[in-house]
Formats: C-alpha cells, structure tokens, sequence
C-alpha cells in the first residue's frame, strides 16, 4: 500500500519513499467539508483538506482549529499524523485532543471508524503515527468559537536566555498562546537573548471592527546558493531582528495569518536555504534539565561553527494521548539548521543532549535522527509498532524516515 | 445566478462549483453516483451557497433519456435555470483507448453524442426561459489532430464544432455559449501522467471559468498561455506534425 503524502511541509523524511520504485498517494484531491454542526463545532471533512482552506471558510464564522502548527499549507490529514501543537499547547494540547473520531483505511486494506471507544489503539496510534497506521480518510475534529477573528498579542525584547525562559514559564500561566525567538549566534551575556510572543483571542468589544485582510504574499523567485545563510549573516538578521524591536514591549491587535504563519507571506521560503537545503531539529526537555540543555544545544551550534536561522523555544504541557505524538512536558527548542557536509555529526551531538537529558524530538521535523538514538528517546516505540504489526502485518506502509527509525524493509 | 453544474463531484467541475458557492450562487448537481453527488453538495453548503441547499439529482451521461427528467428536478429545485455547466467527460491515455473497446465506445458516445444531446436539452430550456448561458469543457486536444490524443481529441473537436455554431447561431437571442479548453490540468482524470510545462490546477482554471461566464466570454484557453501553445501547434505543417510527438 502506497504512502500517503499531503502538502509534503514535513521537514524531514516523514512523507517521502522507503524506495525508488515505490509510490506516494497524493491526498490533497480529496478536500471536501462532509457536515460541520454549529451546536457541537464538530467538522468532519475529507483529511486532504488544507488548512488555509479551513480557515478561509470558518474564521469569518468564528470558527478556528483549537490548535494550529506554523503554517496553514497543511492538509487536516498532516495535522492529525504529525498530531501537531501550537502556541496555544500548554492549554489546549495537541490537535489529538480534539479529535472526535477518524476514517482509516489501514495498512492491511480495512476501512475502519476509530475513536476513543472504537478500535482506540488505531486512533491513538494513528494521532502522530505519521501515516505508518494506514490512510487517514476522514476527520472528525472539534472546533473552537472564538470571540473575534483578531489576535490580541504582546512581545517582549528580553536580553538572555536566562530570563527568556522564566518569562517564557511565568507567561504561560497568565496567557494562553506563548512562544518565543531567540537569537542563537549571540554569546557571553546576550546568549539566548529574544523576544518573547504572547497573545490571545480578541474579545468582539476590542477588536477592531473589520475583518482582517489576508496579507499578500511574496514569492522567492529561485534558489540562492547553499551557504549564503551562515553564522555571519544569521547574526547580522538576529541582530536587526533584535534590534527591531525598539521598545522593550510591544501591544496591539493582529490577524490570525500574521500570528501564527508568518513564514507562509514568502512563497518558496525553503529556497533561501538553496539547492542543499534547510533541516529542523526540534526537541522537548523536561522542565528540570530544560535550561541546561538549551544552553548546551545552543552551545552545540556554536562549536560546530553553524547556526539556527529561525529559532523557537516554547513550553510544551502535559503528554497527550497519542502513542507516539511528540509534546510532553517541559522546554520545546526548534532550530533550523542549513544542511552541510557535517550535519549529521551536529544532529548526533544535538540528540546526545536530548538523550542524556530525558528529552525526545519531533519526527515531523526529522530526516537525520539515528535509530538506535531515537529508541533511546522513545520508549513507548515497541508499543506503536504492536498496533502497526496488527493492522498492517505485512508491514506494506512504509516511508523513508520508517526505514530510518524503525529498519522497516525497503 | 441558478446555475446546473454536471461534473461537478471532481476536479476542475469541483472547482467552478466551489467558486460560485463562495460567492452565495444558487447551485444544483447532477452526476453520478448519488453518494459523491451528496458529499459534494456538503461541501457546497459549508462553503456558503445560496440557500444552504445544494441540490442533487442522478443522471447518467451515458444515457439520454433521463437527461429531460434531471434537468425538470433542477428546475424545480431552483426556481428556472439560467446557467449550465458541464464539466464531466470520459479519458483514457492513446494506448490505453487502443487496448479498451468497450470503454472506446462509451468514450466516444459520451464526449460527444451524449454531451451534444445533453447540451441540446439545456439550450431549449434556457432558451424557452429567455436565454442564459451554456458553459461547456471541451479541451485543447480538439484544435488540431495530435499523435497522443487521436481519439480522445476526435470526440473534442467535434464538441468546440457544435459549442461554437451555438454560440453564433443564439447569441442574438440571449444564449451565450461558452467553450473552455483546459490545456493539461492536474486532476483526477490525468492522475498517474506525468505533467507538462504549463500543466495548471483546478483552481486557476475555475478562476477562468467564472470571469468567463461573467462576461459572457465565448472561449477560454485554460491555463491562459495554452491559447498561445495551441496557435503555434495549429500552424505547424503536417511534416512537422508527423515527425513531433507532441
């Protein structure tokens, strides 16, 4: 059975071929809205439905996903095998959470309804199984009514890691929606300085009165060469990104598009990276290690004489019910690191740190991660494989990043 | 606008339907079968159609004797009709028609003797109401004989033959025919073939479309540059054309 492959964001290898010879079903035809019940907010559409689409339809009914990852090119079906957070995890989890019930066509060719009561390991598996559970058909989902189609947010200019992270912590009690920049080039005292990200819904009696337009987009044109974004020119960006933020604290009112996709206003970002590309780390650290082991990624980047282009720290709340979804409590660091020669080396030294630490990473995000590492990681790995075997026991859902991790056949 | 969309379950008919349900037109399906024909009209109302009831009825293509009694529902349904939209058509590669009689034969009563018939049936009806418009798809592979589509383009050209004596024969009287000719267009009728330059998608094609049926827009060249392909590809002298695989 081929693999499904939605809007293809995955960072990594999560949606490409155990194979050459292999083939991926496209999933992003079958986009249709079956029934949305304005009493329960429940939706249940066909899983190729973009989320930009999504949006479009309901944010001018008040309508919104309860969570939403960093871009809205995602297909409904992406969300739910990426089991995706937000800036809103700490309060409303990952998406999983709001799942009612899916329609999966499993590995072994059945269509089965699963939810919590029915076939419940398929459901649980399939929340962040990144497709390896069968092909995500239909999705029944929760929606959440918000009070007005604006964001209201604040930002704050802190000047190291230090105190970006007890702001990160201590803001997460009083705000639902928290994330923040850092800035990883910085050293010496301004190490991990950033700015800080809060926000909320916009109560109707604030906001302001119109709708909120979609911003243009633009379009890189063609790729830049490999190499053009480095430590040198990630600083001098840091440095403006900084320095940018003239005030210590900034207010206002924001449209949802701004808040939470802003890479999504350059088309064809990636190119900025050039031919050899961009890749993503990103882990959790419990609370206890959380800032050593920042500090020691950080740290990581700067001996390997690289550096992350876009980087994001964020508290992640409690675990949530996927088998092997991503999020579990403590401090979330996501670097974009541009592939060279000797990225597999720093992702290694990178998920040292995560190991030793009681630490994970986030599949979605990986094309580089070790098996035997990533079995370090995730000890619930033996049981996400139990439900695979069982509805998929000629093991035919494969895709590059499985064979990676978890030695499937090619 | 109480526009019939035939085709309207995939692809580039999905697309044109969509469209015109966001902006709140009056929209009914016909099509096959009833389940896809009722999954589609979900989507429909949530994107905002008038009414909030997109209706349905069957109708095979293939047979045109249930043509008058689908078009009475939509009728009906709709309070009169003033637009129809006919999308839905059959495809197969070159080799693939070669190897398959049977489907050849529905093909080539499908394309073009069933959609004519059909096509004849919606203009009487608009025109017993005052005139309307006719949108109809037809392709660019009815322009000029080509080597890969010698059947499939047959049943095409045929097709833009009779759209386009339509047009001049009741534009007067108020029927405005439309002829769209996608270019390739990634959808579910070319899955699996490997896409040209210049292939678009269902949306930038219904974009077309709508403008199109707004302005009363005779022919369309879908994507827009196919216009341009195709007037070189008709200029080509035959000892070009036998030696290109195009």
């Amino acid at each position: 059975m081929p693999l499904s492959r939605g809007l293809g964001r995955s960072y990594g290898d999560a949606s490409l071929l155990a194979s050459g010879d292999a083939r991926a079903l496209g999933t992003t035809l079958a986009d249709r809205i079956l029934s949305f019940d304005e009493d329960s907010g429940v939706l249940r559409a066909e899983a190729g439905l973009c989320l930009a689409d999504l949006n479009r339809i309901y944010l001018p009914r008040h309508w919104v996903t309860p969570v939403t990852p960093g871009t809205k090119f995602v297909t409904l079906g992406g969300m739910v095998a990426s089991d995706v957070h937000g800036k809103n995890h700490h309060v409303a989890g990952t998406l999983g959470r709001h799942v009612e019930s899916l329609l999966v066509r499993t590995g072994g060719g059945d269509v089965l309804e699963c939810s919590r009561e029915q076939h419940a390991d398929l459901f649980f598996a399939t929340l962040g199984g990144m497709g390896l559970t069968g092909h995500i058909l239909e999705v029944a989902l929760r929606l959440q009514k918000v009070p007005s189609p604006w964001i209201y947010s604040e930002s704050y200019r802190l000047s190291g890691l230090d105190e970006l992270l007890e702001r990160v912590k201590q803001s997460s009690h009083e705000w639902p929606m928290t994330v923040s920049w850092v800035d990883t080039v910085a050293t010496g005292a301004a190490l991990g300085r950033g700015i800080l990200f809060v926000g909320r819904w916009a109560e109707a009696g604030e906001a302001p009165p119109s709708f909120p337009k979609l911003r243009p987009t633009i379009t890189m044109p063609f790729s830049l060469p490999s190499g053009l974004l480095n430590r040198f020119t990630i600083g001098v960006f840091n440095e403006l990104v900084y320095r940018s933020h003239f005030r210590p604290t900034k207010t206002g009112f924001v449209s949802p598009d701004k808040y939470f996709y802003p890479l999504d206003s350059i088309l064809h970002w990636n190119r900025g990276y050039g031919p050899r590309g961009v890749t993503q780390h990103q882990s959790v650290i419990p609370w206890e290690t959380g800032r050593e082991g920042i500090r020691a990624m950080i740290e990581t980047l700067a001996s390997a004489g690289t550096a992350s282009f876009l980087t994001v720290v964020k508290d992640c709340g409690e675990e949530g019910e996927g088998t092997i979804s991503f999020p579990k409590a403590g401090m979330s660091l996501a670097l974009d690191i541009p592939i060279r020669h000797d990225t597999q080396d720093v992702i290694d030294r990178l998920n040292r740190t995560v190991i030793d630490l009681g630490g994970r990473i986030y599949l979605t995000k990986d094309g580089f991660t070790r098996a035997e590492d990533f079995r370090q990681m995730e000890p619930r790995l033996d049981q996400f494989l139990a439900v695979v075997e069982k509805y998929d026991p000629a093991r035919t859902l494969r895709s590059a990043q499985s064979r990676r991790l978890f030695g499937d056949r090619s | 606008m109480k526009a019939v969309v035939l085709g309207a379950t995939s692809g580039m008919g999905r697309a044109v339907a969509r469209r015109l349900a966001e902006r709140g037109e009056a929209l009914f399906l016909l099509g096959l079968p009833l389940t896809e024909l009722e999954r589609s009209a979900g989507d429909l109302e949530q994107r905002g159609a008038a009414g909030q009831n997109v209706g349905v009825a069957e109708l095979d293509l293939a047979d045109p004797r249930g043509f008058e009694s689908a078009l009475d529902k939509a009728d009906r349904a709709l309070g009169g009709i003033d637009t129809v939209i006919v999308t839905a058509g059959m495809f197969k590669t070159q080799d693939a028609l070669e190897e398959d009689r049977d489907f050849l034969y529905r093909m080539l009563h499908v394309n073009f003797t069933a959609t004519v018939l059909f096509c004849e049936a919606a203009r009487k009806r608009l025109l017993a109401a005052g005139g309307g418009t006719l949108c109809v798809f037809s392709s660019v592979a009815g322009d000029r004989g080509r080597k890969p589509v010698v059947l499939y383009g047959a049943t095409k050209a045929g097709l833009s033959h009779y759209l386009e004596s339509l047009d001049h024969k009741y534009r007067a009287e108020g029927l405005r025919t439309i002829t769209i000719k996608p270019g390739f267009v990634k959808t579910p009728m070319t899955e699996g073939l490997k896409a040209p330059p210049f292939a678009g998608d269902a949306d930038g094609v219904a974009k077309q479309v709508v403008r199109a049926i707004d302005r009363g827009q005779p022919l369309v060249y879908a994507p827009a540059i196919w216009r341009y392909v195709m007037l070189v590809i008709r200029f080509l002298p035959r000892f070009v054309m036998r030696k290109i695989g195009f």
